[in-house]
């Protein structure tokens, strides 16, 4: 085949997803960019150019702070506990275990789960009283505790389920990784006397860190995008105590129909998202040592 | 054999075009319809029905209903759909998304459709609650339908252990809270083992809010819908009676309570009383193990409630021939005897008093009076909070709510501020 024609060969097989991903990624990007530049049409007031002016609204809209700081917040919480613990978690089911198939699905399940059901099921773990939690907490002598219904704890909830329901996620990929892993490395190791824990710092990490670092962009992602449960059990309350970005979002844009100011939060949002998403790669990834 | 069928067919379809007198089915007026569904039990199947029982007395317009999830989902689905030409002929939307809609010059007022005195007289036949609600400016935008309030339900088994007649509910504040006082129970610890009394504050804390706002004879926003009166000293005061429930008299769970699960924290003995929406009735009748209750809500200086639920709205962009068909099945589905028939099988309020003189509804009433006390209530009913950018100014009142009922703020500061937010919103409706 000449180059020109494998040129076009290749062109042609990159066009459909090429096309998929103008039209519903890049395209709405920029839209939304375009968006966030305009006022919201109202009856008798069309749409304006207004320049920054709905970035500025943000400076002072107390809830957008909150829901900044409650997005860090969560997403501090809740990114290193998913990912160590998915780790640990396939390093058990990766050893030869009797039930391994079946506590390889059980870790598995939360992430099948529908987030919707999901949260249905949590209600009734965090409900005062009678709840899961609360019963567990009671055979220690604690009283009840409204979960959802204080400030102080609902945010760490939200948390707490999100680790729950993520970490199995991240957990195939390091289990798929262990699995690759040569049986020849852990041998010369235990030729050489290297201990356990000296062969997991030394050699198994190292090799996992490719894999680290697409888990950690999932992980930074999803802490942004995942809001299902927000939405279903608390809906950002109490006080906005819950609300997250992207729930903020959606109030602003499709419950207030603020839509120029929800395309502007939107910009702030993809703003963050690219900004990790370039770190991560440019930076991190060069730390990274592949086979 | 087949010939003489097929002969037979053509000779009955020429009668039935015949008969008809018009280009019949060519003719027939298609509308489509977006319904949510918000309460338990099989509500689908009930609008199905209804429609296709239209249909079969109106051959001429076939009614489509689309379901379209929640109330907030049908909504957000009616305006996208709106944005895109696609609107639908008509919905059940709340009743509070009237000036949302307006605003968004989206409906038509049902007053252009109404041609004789008796249309007159069928849309005078509504409660006047729920009316409140469904106009504004001098015209009516919206028709009551699938309506609600809010009534106090109680655990008779509960009352009888704690001393009190099981056949008086509390009547005023003082009572409530006095009662509340005899329902609490602790054990050694020092630890709630059952509450008095519930008001759920989740989601929505407006609307249960307004109930007590009610009882102290203020109301929260004008006709216009276009001012708040949230730093009113009797809105403080409201707020500071339902505060103090929980922080001083510790009679009431501390912090917000789920409005989801209050059915069950009641089932579960954990609450004696609480308060939720008629809607609830059916799932409480179905599920409550004892003897339960079913009270108007206590008064304060007087009673009260708000109401709440959906009303149909037309849309704009409909022809003149569709809106009439609209209309007609609007009075088809408001019928005494259908709205009885509808608040039987949902446990919403029958819309309208004569649909409570309906042998089907007294006979329902004497076997089950609890069906009679929101009935009863809509006497003290209010409208239920709505304004210009509604969303936005209930979302000021329910944050002031919250953050006064978990501690964060005093219930006048968290009002005062609640006010110069939604007075912000709503200086561009002012002029």
């Amino acid at each position: 085949m000449s180059r020109a024609k494998a040129t076009i060969y290749g062109w042609l097989l990159l066009l459909p997803a090429f096309v998929l991903l103008l039209a519903f990624t890049h395209w709405p990007a920029v839209a939304t960019l375009h968006a966030s530049l305009y006022s919201t049409p109202k009856r008798n007031r069309p749409s304006v150019f207004v320049g920054l002016e709905n970035f500025e609204g943000m400076v002072d809209d107390p809830v957008f702070w909150q829901a900044m700081y409650n997005n860090l917040l969560y997403a501090l919480g809740t990114i290193p506990a998913s990912v160590a613990l998915a780790l640990l978690m396939a390093l058990w089911v990766n050893e030869k275990l009797a039930g391994q198939a079946w506590l390889r699905l059980a870790y598995f399940t939360p992430t099948v789960l529908p987030m919707i059901a999901v949260a249905n099921i949590w209600l009734f773990f965090y409900t005062p009283d009678y709840g899961l939690i609360d019963q567990i907490v009671r055979a220690f002598g604690f009283g009840a505790t409204n979960w959802l219904g204080n400030p102080d704890t609902v945010l760490y909830c939200m948390m707490v389920m999100t680790v729950w329901k993520e970490a199995g996620f991240f957990m195939i990929f390091y289990l798929a990784a262990l699995q690759q892993m040569s049986p020849n490395l852990a041998e010369a190791a235990a030729i050489e006397g290297c201990g356990r824990w000296t062969f997991f710092r030394r050699v198994t990490l190292p090799l996992l860190m490719p894999t680290t670092l697409f888990v950690l962009v999932n992980a930074v992602i999803g802490a942004f995008r995942l809001v299902d449960h927000i939405v279903a059990l608390t809906g950002g309350g109490p006080n906005n105590a819950s609300h997250l970005l992207l729930s903020y979002i959606f109030d602003v844009a499709f419950r207030y129909w603020d839509t120029a100011y929800g395309a502007a939060l939107t910009v702030v949002l993809l703003a963050i998202l690219g900004g990790t998403a370039l770190f991560q790669f440019l930076v991190l990834e060069k730390r990274i040592h592949y086979r | 054999m087949n010939r003489i069928r097929r002969l037979v067919l053509g000779a009955s379809l020429a009668l039935a075009a015949g008969l008809a007198g018009q280009p019949a089915v060519a003719q027939q007026t298609k509308l489509t319809f977006y319904f949510p569904v918000a309460v338990g039990g099989p509500i689908t199947k009930l609008i199905d029905t209804m429609a296709a029982d239209f249909g079969k007395a109106n051959p001429t317009i076939k009614v489509e209903p689309v379901y379209t999830g929640s109330y907030q989902d049908t909504i957000a689905k009616t305006l996208t759909a709106l944005k895109s030409n696609e609107s639908p002929h008509f919905a059940i939307l709340l009743s509070t998304d009237m000036y949302t809609l307006i605003d968004e010059e989206a409906i038509v007022p049902v007053d252009e459709m109404l041609k004789t005195a008796d249309d007159r007289k069928w849309l005078d036949g509504f409660y006047k609650a729920f009316m409140e609600n469904s106009q504004t400016g001098g015209k009516t935008w919206g028709v009551p339908f699938q309506r609600s309030t809010i009534v106090l339900y109680y655990n008779k088994d509960l009352f009888r252990e704690a001393g009190l007649d099981p056949e008086t509910p509390p009547k005023n504040w003082a009572e409530q809270l006095a009662f509340a006082q005899k329902l609490t129970k602790r054990d050694a610890a020092g630890n709630t083992t059952q509450w008095g009394i519930q008001i759920p504050s989740s989601g929505f804390p407006y609307w249960l809010f307004q109930g007590l706002t009610t009882q102290n004879d203020v109301r929260l926003m004008n006709d216009a819908g276009n001012r708040t009166f949230y730093d009113d000293p009797k809105v403080v005061e409201a707020l500071q009676y339902w505060v103090d429930l929980s922080t001083k008299h510790k009679v009431h769970p501390p912090g917000i309570v789920e409005w989801g699960t209050t059915p069950r924290d009641f089932f579960e003995r954990k609450v004696a009383m609480m308060w939720t929406t008629t809607g609830n009735l059916t799932n409480v009748r179905d599920n409550a193990k004892f003897p339960f209750g079913v009270a108007m809500l206590p008064a304060g200086k007087q009673f009260g409630s708000p109401t709440g639920g959906g009303n149909f709205y037309i849309f704009k962009k409909t022809t003149a021939a569709e809106r009439d068909a609209v209309m007609k099945f609007i009075r088809f589905a408001t019928e005494p005897e259908r709205a009885a028939q509808w608040g039987i099988d949902t446990g919403y309020v029958a819309v309208r008093p004569d649909a409570f003189e309906t042998t089907r509804m007294k006979e329902y009433v004497a076997k089950f009076p609890p069906a009679a006390v929101a009935r009863d209530q809509l006497k003290f009913a209010w409208a239920e909070l709505s304004t210009h950018e509604n969303q936005r100014v209930t979302k000021a009142l329910n944050d002031g709510l919250q953050a006064a009922i978990v501690g964060t703020k005093p219930a006048k500061a968290a009002m005062e501020e609640a006010q110069r937010e939604a007075a912000r919103i709503l200086r561009p409706f002012q002029r």
